[in-house]
């Protein structure tokens, strides 16, 4: 970190910068007022609400049915995860228990492979915002594979509708199991070279590495979750700590940061967690795939969503962390409230604490390792 | 070694003007080459440079616009015609000027940087006897030269009047004038080997010598030196800090548009073939043919791999190589910061450049003592 000039002896005045909502670099209609003193940055101050949609607000007037597409919107990146905690919650609130095999298996497929897929755009446009664009394009161009699978199950390619509470729209498609696996196959060594191209490079180590350091209790006292909490060292992931749907049958490891590069928590480690997420999802499917029984996906959705009155918090792992849903229901049809914990939120907050101090540069690289979604944070 | 402008003295001597008449009339001439060289240079460049990233990407690159006829019509070069197609855009288009910019000095600051980049080349060699000047002073010219453009650089900043621009050109200006240094120095080697700061004799002391890449380990790092921080000198990734785009939007260029975003354009491509011109010319024996070095037996009266006319595909084709190894770089690396690139000027390549100036004297001074 840079020791910010003392104004007193210089006599240097500080600037106020806006960047945003119109910067490349900002993952999408994000403001940030930033205090400057040169190329040092003294204060963030990140500005949200670009992308207002009255999210909550509009499930209190929408039958738990019609809920499931708004929830898609929230994350776009990850709409499957959305779905499916959406789901959960409301499965829980309506006291559903037990699920068809095969649903909780097609479901979990999907939301690992949605993790790669969100991760993969994390991957490539952390790489973008530090200079480097080659990756991005590799990225997508793998994204854009899962994005296709994703499209032969649902007919959708970014915002899906396919989760719905108690069941799934509909089963897979007859050759989707042999596609998913042809995909694992043909992406497992890409890893590799993202890494060659990216993840060693000297000049990405020397942009990512000890540049913005998150320590374990700055992280937990903001309510940092995800790859992001995990690249401080801390191994929470609920897949693993309370484990929904069917996780606790996969062996699968929780990757930390391990300062390999660095200190721990820096945004290499933010970063690198991110990777090695996606081999443990190629774990998962692997395992999933091989394993997933016959079914009717149907034969759990109710007729009717009418949940007695009551409330319900349930979490769910997003590929941005825990993502809680309050739900209270009024006996109606229509839940009468319905918060959302979104991650990115909680995660984005933690930016002027590690990011104040550093260089514009490195507040860019921070802001690209926190991986943020601005359609989940503004809701 | 005469240049174009005596060339063209002596051929239009029949009309019987007055030799400063007749300067004046013929300096037309190879300024228009000049002007023409750029442009073809900036068209073909960008054109490469994208289908260079797409192959590096898996992409396709532009394939929309070709030379005779669109898609549907008989001839159809996928894409070859798209730069002349985003040239006539840009000139055609809107030319912006916010409210609160300086109005004078942001239309100056593309004809100081467009100045820096044209005078430069008149003292840039394309082969033998092909130069349109030629100083005796022609390294000491070019580093001059080539270093004007940061002003129109600070003046497009400044009178932008937006932050971003600003600090866009501030970086830039810190960035260009530290790495004049190294690039000076580098280029020194030769001049102290040589004992002369004429392009011409540098590369026939090659001719004579070797490839002065090949004069000693110290020149061999030079080489690697120079080549790092001309990148860094014609703000190319990853040292391209003053437009970074992820941070500064488009850096110093972010309020222009139109015309005079193209003269930017044209400038920067210009720059980096006079720096790939230069690098050849001085380190890697210019004109001269490849075989002569590693002496495959062809005799040297064969006009067939050396001369001045096969010179000039020898240079390029060296100056091509190190365009196309810039654009590898741009593909391939993420950017440095701004102080990790000072560190690397000062700490790294400014030591390195002044050991090499010692042990180079003292390499020739030995020299001197056993094989003369």
């Amino acid at each position: 970190m840079y020791k910010v000039l003392d104004k007193s002896i210089i006599g240097a005045d500080e600037m106020v910068m806006n960047m945003g909502p119109q910067h490349p670099s900002t993952h999408g209609v994000l403001r940030l007022k930033i205090v400057t003193d040169g190329e040092i940055v003294s204060h963030i101050e990140p500005i949200i609400g670009y992308l207002h949609r009255c999210f909550e607000k509009h499930c209190e007037n929408l039958s738990y049915e019609q809920i499931v597409p708004f929830t898609d919107r929230c994350d776009y990146l990850a709409a499957m995860h959305m779905a499916h905690g959406y789901s959960i919650a409301v499965e829980k609130l309506l006291g559903i228990e037990e699920l068809p095999e095969r649903v909780e298996y097609i479901r979990v497929i999907l939301a690992e492979f949605q993790r790669i897929a969100s991760h993969l755009i994390a991957v490539g446009v952390f790489g973008l915002d530090v200079g480097a664009i080659t990756p991005f394009t590799w990225t997508l161009r793998d994204r854009e594979r899962i994005i296709d699978l994703f499209e032969s199950v649902t007919g959708s390619r970014l915002l899906y509708n396919y989760i719905w509470p108690g069941g799934l729209a509909h089963d897979l498609p007859p050759n989707f199991i042999q596609k998913a696996n042809d995909f694992l196959n043909y992406f497992e060594p890409q890893i590799e070279e993202y890494n060659n191209l990216l993840t060693t490079n000297k000049i990405f180590i020397e942009r990512s590495a000890d540049i913005g350091v998150m320590p374990v209790d700055v992280a937990i006292n903001y309510g940092v979750s995800g790859p992001t909490l995990r690249g401080s060292g801390v191994p929470f992931d609920l897949r693993k700590d309370e484990p929904y749907s069917i996780y606790q049958k996969f062996d699968f490891d929780v990757p930390v940061g391990e300062g390999l590069m660095g200190t721990v928590g820096d945004c290499w480690d933010r970063y690198y967690v991110k990777v090695l997420e996606m081999k443990e999802s190629i774990k998962i499917l692997k395992q999933a795939l091989n394993s997933i029984p016959e079914g009717d996906v149907k034969a759990a959705i109710p007729k009717k969503i009418r949940p007695k009155k009551g409330e319900i918090y349930s979490r769910y792992e997003t590929a941005r962390g825990d993502l809680g849903l309050y739900i209270r229901s009024g006996g109606k049809n229509m839940p009468s409230r319905l918060k959302m914990r979104s991650p990115a939120y909680c995660n984005l907050s933690v930016l002027n604490e590690i990011s104040a101090g550093w260089m514009i540069s490195d507040v860019i690289s921070v802001l690209g390792s926190l991986d943020i979604v601005l359609g989940e944070i503004d809701r | 070694m005469t240049s174009v402008v005596d060339s063209l003295l002596n051929l239009f001597s029949f009309t019987g003007l007055d030799n400063s008449i007749l300067l004046i009339l013929v300096l037309h001439i190879p300024a228009l080459s000049i002007f023409l060289v750029m442009v073809v240079n900036a068209t073909v460049a960008v054109y490469v440079e994208r289908k260079v990233a797409a192959f590096m990407q898996d992409r396709l690159g532009p394939m929309e616009v070709g030379l005779f006829g669109f898609k549907g019509g008989k001839k159809f070069w996928g894409g070859i015609g798209q730069t002349i197609a985003d040239a006539i855009k840009l000139l055609t288009k809107e030319d912006i000027v916010p409210d609160s910019a300086d109005k004078k000095l942001m239309l100056l600051a593309p004809f100081i940087i467009f100045i820096g980049a044209f005078l430069t080349f008149i003292a840039v060699p394309f082969s033998q006897n092909l130069v349109v000047s030629d100083f005796n002073i022609g390294v000491f010219y070019i580093m001059a030269m080539s270093s004007v453009g940061v002003i129109g650089i600070i003046i497009a900043g400044w009178s932008s009047n937006n932050k971003w621009s600003l600090y866009g050109s501030m970086r830039a200006a810190a960035q260009i004038v530290s790495y004049e240094i190294p690039i000076g120095l580098s280029l020194l080697l030769a001049v102290l080997v040589v004992g002369s700061l004429n392009l011409g004799d540098i590369v026939q002391w090659q001719a004579e010598n070797r490839w002065f890449i090949f004069h000693s380990p110290f020149t061999f790092i030079a080489f690697f030196i120079f080549f790092i921080s001309v990148v860094a000198e014609t703000n190319r990734t990853p040292f391209d800090i003053p437009e970074a785009e992820s941070e500064l939007v488009a850096g110093w260029m972010t309020e222009y548009s139109g015309f005079k975003w193209a003269i930017f354009f044209l400038s920067e491509y210009a720059n980096m073939m006079i720096v790939s011109i230069v690098a050849s010319v001085v380190f890697l024996g210019g004109w001269l043919s490849p075989f002569a070095i590693i002496n495959v037996g062809i005799p040297n009266s064969w006009m067939i791999f050396d001369g001045p006319l096969i010179g000039i595909i020898w240079l390029m084709s060296k100056a091509l190589f190190l365009i196309f190894v810039m654009m590898w770089f741009r593909w391939t690396f993420p950017r440095l910061r701004v102080d990790q690139l000072m560190y690397l000027c000062w700490k790294v390549f400014i030591p390195f450049c002044l050991a090499n100036l010692f042990f180079v004297s003292i390499w020739e001074l030995i020299g001197g003592l056993f094989f003369k």
